[in-house]
């Protein structure tokens, strides 16, 4: 790409205090470090045309020796909120908690009460699957035309986010190197993944998503 | 707060009720499995970047992560805007055609569209947030949208980290991620 007029500069330096960590990894003292943190959100039509994939990763910046330990936290929920009206209120939920060594997964069903505060749709179970290990074959289970996955995956995010910071932090304009570095390579993060019939989330042509953890109270 | 004790034989009875062909793998659960309780959202995340590029570091991100996406755009559109400008004051529309107040109008509501038909793509040349692939570079995306300018041709060293793909190869199939390092 052509290099052209760089309008930045000060402007950067004045907000010098932003720091990009990722797509969403590490972005907020409340959920920093702890199960609580999605690292990124993908949704995406599977290998059978006929479903839609959900990917919500959690625990970013897993170094190798650390993935071994990082583990699912029985007091947080992940929630993919599905909104088929446009409203950008949730009218299905998937579900998905770990209770020892399964991640359990339930929907997709009305959530009952939309916004900020849930319960597990014991009502509407989905299946479940066994914790994959690190270091191991990934388990898979199936039901219904469902498929679940938990467990460590390399973090599929990339971005050369040290010189995104660094120009962020310069007093005088830069830019990019060419070619950049991925500051995620190596990386692990805890994935749930679950592969869902287009035909469950409702009859519209198109849906938005998003993705929540919800802990216990 | 009610105690929902979820055994096995109404996770059983449901599943069937719902489910009468199922291949029931939970069969092998034995115990008692406990699910009850209210869990309160904690973080939230659909676009890529959007809380950690727009919102300021510490609390702000804090409330934005704990905000449901219904009164987003009118709680966080005039700050993602404020943001905008900040970070490209030259910005007058981006490659969409989208005005300060159009883009961050879109941003400041963190959904993620989804079609249910054909590709799936935060951005591929062609079709335009209609999901995101593994593989789709959403940086480049976004930071092409926020100072590239009209034609995407502004800023030329800030419109790609020339970091275009993962660092391991994705899967055709499920579970699709490649395996940890």
């Amino acid at each position: 790409m052509k290099k052209t007029k760089m309008f930045l500069g000060l402007s950067l330096v004045a907000i010098s205090g932003l720091i990009l960590v990722a797509a969403d990894h590490a972005d907020a003292p409340a959920v920093t470090g702890n199960a609580n943190d999605i690292t990124d959100v993908y949704a995406f039509q599977g290998s059978n045309a006929s479903n839609l994939v959900f990917v919500v990763n959690t625990q970013g910046l897993l170094s190798p020796t650390a993935t071994n330990a990082a583990t699912f936290n029985e007091n947080v929920m992940t929630e993919i909120n599905i909104d088929n009206n446009g409203d950008n209120v949730e009218d299905l939920v998937i579900q998905a908690i770990r209770r020892g060594s399964k991640m359990y997964f339930f929907g997709p069903v009305a959530p009952g009460t939309a916004g900020t505060s849930s319960t597990v749709k014991v009502g509407t179970p989905a299946g479940s699957v066994d914790i994959s290990a690190y270091g191991s074959t990934a388990i898979t289970s199936s039901n219904n035309g469902m498929t679940f996955f938990a467990g460590p995956r390399d973090d599929p995010f990339f971005f050369d986010l040290n010189r995104f910071k660094a120009i962020l932090a310069s007093p005088t304009p830069i830019g990019f190197n060419n070619p950049g570095t991925d500051s995620f390579a190596g990386t692990n993060v805890l994935a749930t993944i679950v592969e869902v019939p287009k035909a469950m989330l409702g009859n519209s042509a198109t849906i938005n998503v998003w993705a929540e953890t919800k802990q216990k109270q | 707060m009610k105690t929902n004790n979820f055994k096995i034989i109404a996770l059983s009875l449901v599943a069937t009720a719902f489910f009468a062909s199922c291949n029931n793998d939970d069969e092998e659960t034995t115990q008692q499995v406990e699910f009850s309780g209210t869990y309160v959202q904690r973080d939230q995340m659909a676009r890529p970047a959007i809380n950690t590029v727009f919102i300021a570091s510490g609390t702000p991100k804090d409330a934005f992560n704990t905000t449901t996406p219904s009164t987003m755009g009118a709680a966080y559109q005039s700050v993602f805007q404020s943001r905008l400008l900040a970070l490209n004051p030259a910005y007058t529309t981006n490659a969409l055609g989208q005005t300060a107040a159009q883009f961050t109008g879109l941003l400041a509501t963190d959904v993620l569209g989804v079609a249910k038909t054909g590709t799936t793509t935060f951005f591929d040349g062609t079709n335009v947030l209609t999901g995101r692939a593994l593989a789709d570079d959403v940086i480049d995306t976004e930071l092409l949208l926020i100072f590239g300018g009209t034609n995407g041709m502004a800023n030329g060293n800030l419109t790609s980290d020339n970091v275009d793909a993962n660092d391991k190869a994705f899967s055709a199939t499920f579970p699709y991620l490649a395996t940890a390092w």
